[in-house]
């Protein structure tokens, strides 16, 4: 984690005509703001939009994720629990309540954040391994709850939800519309995510990360910012959770499995810890891995597997992480 | 050579564009038929559906003569790896993009539910055979769904009580402790009760997790019961039945979702005396035994199980209907060809003569089998005795029980 984080520092320092931005974008990363916007806008037209909201949940579920490792250094096994929360509860307030989709994955995202500060209280009071175990122990208590509990409807989750009205006057029974609509909640989330971790709060937080004596002698509250990094590293799991229920129709015990936080991990790593641009392209790569691989059969882990272990021992760093160290950017 | 940054990050861009251009197919020219086999090629339910599935449609598209018959009909498969979004996400893509009128298999009911959905929104069709979830057919039906071979009311009514009328009369349950597991014991229990037997008791063990059915099993021995049922799935089934053996446990054995390729791996030494539900059977009679034969052909060394001769007989089916309506005209409109096939009898070598019905239930008999002793086995998967048979008209859910939309009462 300590050397995926060398180029935050010079993101940090370097100053250049573009950070008059409102959210502190380096020039480089104003570049690679506008390509992803682009990718964002130009994607429907090349591959299937379906595909690409799924590849958005997923980006926005491990930039969330990534605020973690990235930046406070806390490794949280368990974010399939605030991820798969928010699903189940966007779903089930879509399918029973008849809300609609800007409601439902603010509730999605309430819950999970809910959920996170409960979680986190406990889990922040202890570090590295420790951590790691305790939020892996308190997702899988929600996974077994999610099996059990009725309104889940266990193994075969909540199905057929409709597509709820965005502000109650637009459909989204067309998949352009739901795109943009994905597209604005993961573009959201980003540019929130990228202001938290260049704010003040942020800088706090990765001295935390960096050292945590020296920030607690400095006179910081140190749990106090842990948590709130915590809560909203949860709430944006949870929004992302939502949002993918909405595209799909269903919320099932997939996105809750201790496997979905494994892969948050892996498209984190993919794409580079600790470098805002990292896991969405991660989540392209392990999105494009899942679904074009998926004709090949048994031969789809076999690959995934390959090339997880040729990122960890040729892109340490991750691919992000890897381009920005050569460019001597912050990504 | 000098790069800039600009230009580098351009020439990534561009070439990221570029790779992605050909994984887009193009859409349908001529009126081609085109079956999207969906199903877990690496994991549990691999041998339930896999690879055999696939054949068994590649048969069905012989049997009936396609090319002879002047129709092209293609098959697409996929690894929905047991994740709803994934399965969703290929049928999405299948219909939209590929042309896949069809989609068949789906073991995993969750999965299936979802693509159901799907296919109702796209007005494509599905015909599942390897799910168990009797909502498929319940309160989630749809009009472009038939539900074939099997689901757990099926296998529950005929273990339950097809046992009782065998003199199975006591029983106890080893439950996997989820809604599934939980399901499975109380139909179970009602047609055992409703045959004349009594439950003694059920043991629920923590799932998922659980891999010592020691203290569950001692309680099933010392309960008095006569029958003990595995109210379980998959690899729970067979470690439970594999420690029941090495416990020694003298009642009768009786499986509620086990399927031939089970039996296959745990071997006739653990699995014998077993008893087990099935709609299919590839040694059961003439007709079975004719397809068998020329699964084998393309398929060596694996039998096929009722979710794989469900792809056979609904590929066939559909095919059929197709020729009837025209190509296009059933590749134009998914509920009009499914209500095509409700209105039309079904026979095939592997179900026989049937019906599909209004809430879209593929209506056969299911059978009771007994897993054979070693010493009776005279042949490689030769593993059942036919105990009892259940009429068509008795094997299935009442109609007016499932809460079908569809029905109108």
């Amino acid at each position: 984690m300590r050397g995926a984080s060398v180029s935050d520092t010079s993101g940090i320092t370097r100053r250049s005509g573009l950070r008059a931005l409102a959210f502190g974008f380096t020039g480089a990363q104003a570049t690679a703001l506008i390509i992803l916007v682009a990718a964002i806008i130009l994607g429907p037209a090349v591959l299937y939009p379906v595909f690409l909201m799924k590849v958005l949940c997923f980006a926005l579920f491990a930039s969330a994720f990534n605020l973690l490792p990235g930046y406070v250094g806390l490794l949280s096994f368990g974010h399939a629990a605030y991820f798969g929360m928010g699903s189940y509860l966007a779903a089930w307030t879509a399918k029973y309540w008849g809300i609609d989709a800007e409601i439902a994955i603010l509730i999605g995202g309430a819950a999970a954040g809910a959920l996170g500060l409960v979680f986190g209280w406990l889990a922040i009071r202890r570090q590295g391994i420790y951590f790691a175990m305790i939020t892996l122990a308190l997702a899988e208590m929600v996974y077994f709850f999610c099996t059990e509990a009725s309104f889940t409807g266990g193994e075969d989750g909540i199905q057929q939800v409709p597509r709820a009205r965005l502000l109650g006057m637009f459909s989204m029974q067309a998949d352009m519309s739901l795109y943009w609509l994905v597209a604005f909640v993961f573009l959201v989330g980003f540019l929130l995510i990228h202001r938290i971790i260049h704010s003040p709060f942020g800088l706090v937080l990765q001295a935390i990360r960096e050292n945590e004596p020296r920030a607690v002698s400095l006179g910081y509250r140190v749990d106090q910012y842990k948590l709130l990094a915590f809560v909203l590293s949860a709430a944006l799991a949870g929004i992302a959770g939502a949002t993918k229920s909405q595209v799909f129709g269903i919320a099932t015990l997939t996105d809750v499995h201790s496997s979905m936080s494994g892969e948050v991990v892996l498209i984190t790593l993919i794409g580079g810890i600790g470098t805002v641009f990292g896991p969405a392209v991660g989540a392209l790569l392990f999105g494009a891995l899942e679904t074009y691989l998926a004709p090949f059969g048994d031969w789809v882990t076999v690959t995934q597997g390959a090339i997880f272990v040729a990122c960890v021992l040729a892109f340490r760093r991750g691919l992000i992480g890897e381009l920005a160290a050569r460019l001597r950017l912050s990504l | 050579m000098n790069v800039t940054r600009r230009e580098l990050i351009a020439a990534a861009a561009q070439a990221a564009v570029a790779a992605s251009v050909p994984l887009r197919r193009a859409g349908a020219q001529a009126p081609v038929i085109r079956f999207g086999v969906l199903n877990d090629l690496s994991g549990p339910y691999k041998d339930i559906g896999g690879p055999l599935s696939a054949a068994a449609t590649r048969l069905a598209i012989s049997d009936f003569g396609a090319a002879a018959k002047g129709m092209t009909v293609e098959i697409l498969t996929a690894d929905h790896q047991n994740k709803p979004d994934v399965g969703a996400g290929i049928a999405r893509q299948w219909f939209d993009r590929d042309g896949v009128d069809v989609i068949l298999d789906v073991p995993n009911s969750g999965v299936a539910l979802a693509v159901a959905g799907v296919a109702k929104e796209k007005n494509k069709v599905f015909l599942p055979s390897n799910p168990g979830t009797s909502d498929l057919t319940g309160k989630l039906c749809n009009a472009n769904t038939i539900h074939w071979a099997y689901d757990t009311w099926m296998l529950a009514h005929a273990t339950g009580s097809a046992l009782v009328r065998n003199g199975g009369n006591a029983w106890y349950f080893i439950t996997a402790d989820y809604a599934f597991g939980h399901a499975l014991q109380r139909d179970t229990s009602e047609f055992v009760t409703g045959a004349g037997g009594k439950v003694l008791g059920a043991a629920r063990y923590p799932f998922p997790g659980t891999s010592d059915f020691s203290g569950f099993l001692l309680q099933a021995q010392s309960s008095g019961a006569n029958v003990v049922a595995f109210a379980n799935a998959g690899a729970d089934t067979i470690n439970s039945i594999k420690q029941a053996k090495e416990f020694g446990l003298k009642q009768t054995l009786a499986g509620l979702l086990v399927f031939i390729s089970d039996v296959h791996s745990m071997g006739l030494e653990t699995a014998q005396g077993l008893v087990i539900s099935s709609s299919f059977y590839w040694d059961l009679n003439d007709r079975t035994r004719a397809f068998s034969q020329r699964l084998w052909a393309m398929a060596p060394n694996v039998r096929a199980g009722m979710g794989q001769a469900g792809c056979y007989s609904a590929a066939l089916a559909y095919l059929k209907v197709a020729q009837a309506m025209g190509v296009a005209a059933a590749k134009q409109d998914g509920a009009a060809t499914v209500a095509r096939m409700k209105a039309m009898p079904i026979d095939d070598d592997c179900f026989g003569t049937g019906t599909i019905r209004e809430d879209g239930r593929k209506i056969h008999p299911a059978y009771l089998f007994q897993v054979k002793k070693p010493a009776e086995s005279r042949q490689p998967w030769d593993y059942y005795t036919l105990r009892a048979t259940i009429p068509a008209d008795e094997a299935f859910r009442p109609l007016k029980d499932g809460g079908c939309p569809l029905v109108k009462s």
